[in-house]
């Protein structure tokens, strides 16, 4: 068949678009230009650099594949990075992995490789599809350290049947491992971990470089209203956030709500944190539609594990009640909710459960 | 199907031969002083005489550079910073980047630059030019023919009004992409200077030259052992500047056969492709634009996806802006002619070359429909 392979410069996809090749399919390598500095130039740090690109063509040519780099700054501007802004300037924090997958690798991408004629496009995330007799199925990756479905839960019946992540049922040793057996370059590649376009320095200075309002001064103050101290702009803050608070109390505090419109950062404790579910909005399910009512597994933040708790699907909007409180549901993060290893479907976390 | 040749274009037949033997046995440096390097100088001098000749040029008015690029960059910064001076540049918005790039650089130094916009076709208003230059403006620089739409600029009347102005400026052509199938001499064109590039007239990449008028004061922009009178200093790269010596010659003699056949084949391409896309968008004026060039809209088709369907289906054909990733990008040449960016990004250039054969126009034709018609 037919691929598009997303090749971003980085050994999954490298090794992705190898075993595409050696499967039989008629491949082509893509890389996804994102991100620009201000002149247009490409940038020299995170994602997206010349040298990723670089490395995905040597790469394509060693699998003797054409190769091309595609311009999606407007889309990635628009659909990424203009709402990541947005996002913390209103006390939220945002997963901008997510939204690329919306807006961008699925859906433009996706596109696109319909009109360069290909059946098939093909990631180096680490998460499964499965064609089953309900449907198409998402699996978390078999790799319980590497698994990337949370970013993918957007993901429905019409992707599904033309996108397959090919080491999705690999571990990332086993990854590496067959592309030093293949010599491919990027084997021993680090990894990246940094949010793509913000380069090098914090998410902080990236909001400050793009817009004025990230700097509105306000208040820090206790959950009884306290004043506790000031602050240069709520997009400096995150809920659940410990350090960096600029307040000193002889104890551990935490950022429990953060309110845009008065620019106020509310501290409590850790235990003022724990929230017995989350409200998501923007659902999607993986099946079309939602599931019944009953005990699922969500995960509210990439780096943690999904916890049992209790679905109630509502039209575009769903509850998840935890079945043990759970700190920092932080508002602007994707709610991820499984049943095992299956994937059915998420949304965005638009308030905790008190 | 090479439709790309003004990107670059194969080496003329009879280049690498007459390239080979300093690739060989003719490997000295020309610079030194015994037997070897005398052959290597003469024919460094001879490839210089040459090319003088074609361009109505005096040999020492000739500069080797390591190409297009170089040339522009010393006429520009060259002209601008000479005598330690900081002399004014006024360019167009449509120029190659080479220009448009060294002008920002002699502004970042404190040279006053300005650039005149340029019509929906490409084209600079002489009273433009004559209405930016003024008395600290030393270097006029705007392109005998666009890279990438192929429009024609008025140079000799742009020079005129140019030295209109300001009788003591220097006036500038990159004539790169002219020179492929245009007559072009420096009397005809009436400047000071002028670029070319060997890769795109069927030389050599990696080298160039840059006319200089005897008497234009220019502060070298390579500094060392001050080869080319002091104007640019580097080890003679003597096999490049024979194989576009060669290149030049053969492009003179057989412009006339160039224009002719390459016009028929654009003629035949354009017309079938007229019929299989009515909505497509000429990007150049039919009186005014290089007969290798054809550089149009196909409106509702994004030139990225068309670009890697042609290639599919073994069509090379070009966006003809792309940056340092590959990515085809906003040229900033449409984005001067007052296209939007969404126009911008579904233009094509299809550019013919010497190799070009009368049938391959509608052969070219044919394949593009069946590439892109499904797409609109």
């Amino acid at each position: 068949m037919k691929t598009l392979v997303a090749m971003s410069g980085g050994v999954d996809s490298s090794v992705a678009a190898a075993l595409m090749v050696e499967a039989g399919h008629d491949v082509i390598g893509a890389t996804l230009k994102l991100w620009q500095g201000p002149d247009g130039e490409a940038p020299t740090a995170g994602c997206c650099t010349v040298s990723d690109a670089e490395d995905a063509r040597r790469v394509a040519a060693q699998l003797e594949i054409p190769y091309y780099v595609f311009d999606y700054t407007d889309d990635f501007r628009t659909g990424v990075v203009d709402p990541f802004i947005d996002s913390y300037l209103l006390g939220r924090t945002p997963n901008p992995c997510v939204e690329c997958n919306r807006t961008v690798k699925f859906s433009r991408l996706l596109d696109q490789a319909a009109d360069l004629g290909c059946d098939l496009l093909v990631t180096g995330h680490y998460a499964q599809v499965r064609r089953e007799a309900t449907g198409w199925k998402l699996l978390r990756g078999i790799d319980p350290h590497k698994d990337q479905s949370y970013v993918l839960y957007m993901l429905g019946q019409t992707e599904l049947a033309r996108v397959r992540f090919p080491i999705g049922d690999m571990t990332k040793a086993e990854t590496r491992s067959i592309a030093e057996q293949l010599g491919l370059r990027t084997a021993t590649k680090k990894e990246s971990q940094d949010i793509c376009f913000v380069g090098v320095g914090d998410y902080r200075s990236f909001l400050d470089s793009q817009t004025d309002e990230a700097r509105r001064s306000g208040t820090i103050v206790d959950r009884d209203g306290v004043h506790l101290g000031s602050h240069d702009g709520v997009a400096g803050f995150t809920v659940g956030q410990r350090k960096g608070l600029g307040v000193s109390l002889g104890e551990a505090r935490y950022v429990t709500s953060i309110d845009p419109t008065s620019a106020t950062v509310v501290l409590g404790k850790r235990e003022d944190l724990l929230a017995s579910g989350a409200r998501l909005s923007r659902v999607s399910w993986v099946a079309g539609a939602p599931p019944p009512p009953g005990r699922v597994e969500v995960k509210i933040r990439y780096n943690c594990s999904s916890v049992p708790a209790l679905l109630d699907p509502d039209g575009p909007t769903c509850t998840v009640l935890f079945e043990e409180p759970q700190a920092s549901v932080a508002p602007g993060q994707a709610g991820v909710i499984y049943r095992g290893e299956e994937l059915l479907g998420g949304g965005t976390i638009l308030s905790a459960v008190p | 199907m090479y439709l790309d040749h003004a990107a670059t274009t194969p080496m003329r037949p009879g280049v690498w031969e007459a390239m080979e033997p300093y690739a060989r046995d003719g490997f000295a440096n020309s610079s030194g002083s015994h037997s070897e390097a005398r052959r290597a100088k003469n024919a460094l001098e001879e490839a210089r005489e040459q090319i003088a000749h074609l361009l109505g040029a005096h040999p020492l008015e000739i500069v080797f550079t390591g190409g297009g690029t170089e040339a522009d960059n010393l006429a520009i910064a060259g002209a601008a910073l000479a005598g330690g001076e900081r002399g004014g540049v006024v360019t167009s918005a449509a120029e190659h980047e080479a220009v448009l790039e060294s002008a920002r650089f002699v502004s970042r130094l404190g040279c006053p630059v300005r650039v005149v916009g340029v019509d929906r076709w490409g084209l600079v208003d002489p009273a433009a030019i004559s209405e930016a230059v003024d008395e600290r403006t030393v270097v006029v620089s705007v392109m005998t023919a666009n890279n990438e739409t192929g429009v024609i600029e008025p140079i000799a009347k742009l020079a005129d009004a140019a030295r209109a102005a300001n009788p003591s400026v220097a006036v500038h052509t990159d004539a790169v992409q002219a020179f492929v199938s245009e007559e072009v001499t420096v009397d005809l064109l009436r400047v000071d200077m002028m670029s070319l590039a060997a890769h795109k007239f069927g030389g050599p990449k990696g080298v160039g030259l840059l006319y200089v008028r005897e008497g234009v004061q220019l502060e070298p922009v390579l500094h060392g052992g001050g080869q080319e009178l002091g104007r640019r200093s580097g080890t003679h790269n003597v096999m490049g500047a024979v194989g576009m010596a060669a290149a030049a010659q053969a492009t003179v003699e057989d412009r006339k056969r160039f224009v002719e056949t390459v016009g028929a084949a654009r003629e035949g391409f354009e017309t079938r492709l007229r019929e299989a896309f009515p909505d497509l968008e000429l990007n150049a004026p039919v009186d005014a634009r290089l007969v290798q060039h054809t550089h149009v809209r196909f409106p509702g088709i994004r030139n990225e996806t068309a670009l890697v369907r042609l290639d599919q289906a073994g069509v090379a054909a070009s966006a003809a802006s792309a940056c340092q990733s590959g990515a085809a990008t906003v040229s900033h040449v449409l984005t001067a002619m007052g296209m939007s960016a969404d126009d911008a990004r579904q233009c094509l250039r299809f550019s013919f070359g010497w190799p070009t054969r009368v049938a391959d126009g509608e052969m070219a034709a044919a394949l593009v429909k069946t590439t892109l018609e499904d797409l609109r």
